[in-house]
């Protein structure tokens, strides 16, 4: 009777991807989900596929899970500390001229 | 094939049996990406297949719907061309023979939509951009594995001396078709070669050349595979839900 070991480590062939899609009428790309794909192509196709019924006209961003940096959960009281009482951070004091949308 | 009807005919047993075959694959891909698009493909092709049986039966002018032609026919009443018809075998076995197939749809279906008959240009013109999408799709796969670890080149080499011989069937001359499909071969070598030579894999020389199933003689597959498609709809002729 051996002792038990360590399964093997199978190679990953099909890493992880994150889906950012831009609609037809869109302003900006939505991480809409993830998929599992071999290679950066066929992750596009297979977002294609899954998340934009191959509408025409849309705007696909695959990027791989690895590459993403995520803010940690447990600091987001001072990461996300708005700063209430530095008056001088607010952006309150400009006029925005007409026909700047989007901002 | 000749005529219109029987041309209809024999392209819409092409999509319809390539559908049924794609369609085993649902819930048994290799990953679950794959499996909802080797759906799709299928129901593409399903829907290629019923316009093209509508058509063929109102050109045939005895009465028979798409329901008629595709679940009262028996194998030797099917026009599909051999390779369709072949079992899925393993992943590579099922991208190849959707290499072959989608490299002769898409030249086939870009000439009908050009030709004479009004109702076959417009099909052909919807059919073209879904065949271009598998095309695009199997050629994908079959360079990864062509191109991939020694037992998928493995695999995808045996799925090409495989499926090779099938091929030259969809070629035979037909002067009195809507489009000959003899006309095609320069369009097929021009994508299919390039895929090949990237995937590391060896074109088989020509030598056996099974055909027939222009004529309704198939192989043993076809009877198998029509009596699990036919059998809910010969067994309750009509059933809706």
């Amino acid at each position: 009777m051996s002792a038990p070991s360590e399964p093997p480590r199978v190679p990953v062939t099909s890493p992880l991807w994150e889906v950012f899609v831009r609609a037809r009428r869109g302003l900006s790309h939505t991480h809409v989900g993830s998929l599992h794909a071999p290679d950066a192509e066929l992750a596009l196709h297979n977002a294609r596929d899954l998340y934009t019924r191959r509408q025409e006209g849309v705007s696909i961003w695959v990027v791989p899970a690895g590459a993403i940096i995520a803010s940690s959960p447990d600091e987001k009281d001072s990461f996300f500390d708005p700063a209430a009482d530095k008056v001088y951070r607010h952006p309150t004091f400009y006029e925005v001229p007409d026909g700047v949308d989007h901002l | 094939m000749n005529g219109p009807f029987e041309f209809a005919l024999a392209l819409g047993d092409d999509a319809l049996v390539a559908a049924q075959r794609l369609g085993e694959w649902a819930t048994r891909a290799p990953e679950m990406e794959e499996d909802i698009a080797l759906a799709n493909i299928a129901l593409d092709q399903l829907g290629a297949a019923r316009l093209l049986l509508s058509y063929a039966g109102e050109l045939e002018g005895a009465g028979r719907d798409e329901d008629a032609l595709a679940f009262l026919r028996d194998d030797r009443e099917f026009r599909n061309c051999l390779l369709v018809e072949l079992p899925n075998g393993d992943f590579a076995m099922s991208m190849v023979k959707l290499l072959l197939l989608s490299a002769y749809q898409v030249p086939l279906y870009t000439a009908l939509a050009g030709c004479a008959d009004e109702r076959l240009a417009a099909i052909g013109a919807k059919a073209r951009k879904e065949s271009a999408y598998h095309l695009d799709h199997s050629a994908l796969w079959v360079k990864r594995l062509g191109d991939g670890t020694d037992e998928s080149h493995r695999r995808a080499q045996a799925a090409v001396d495989q499926l090779w011989p099938y091929h030259h069937e969809l070629f035979t001359a037909d002067p009195a078709a809507p489009v000959d499909p003899a006309t095609l071969r320069a369009d097929f070598d021009a994508v299919v070669s390039p895929v090949l030579a990237e995937a590391t894999l060896t074109r088989p020389a020509t030598g056996w050349t099974p055909g027939g199933g222009r004529d309704g003689v198939h192989t043993e597959h076809l009877s198998f595979l029509l009596a699990e498609m036919q059998v809910l709809h010969r067994a309750h002729p009509g059933a809706q839900w």
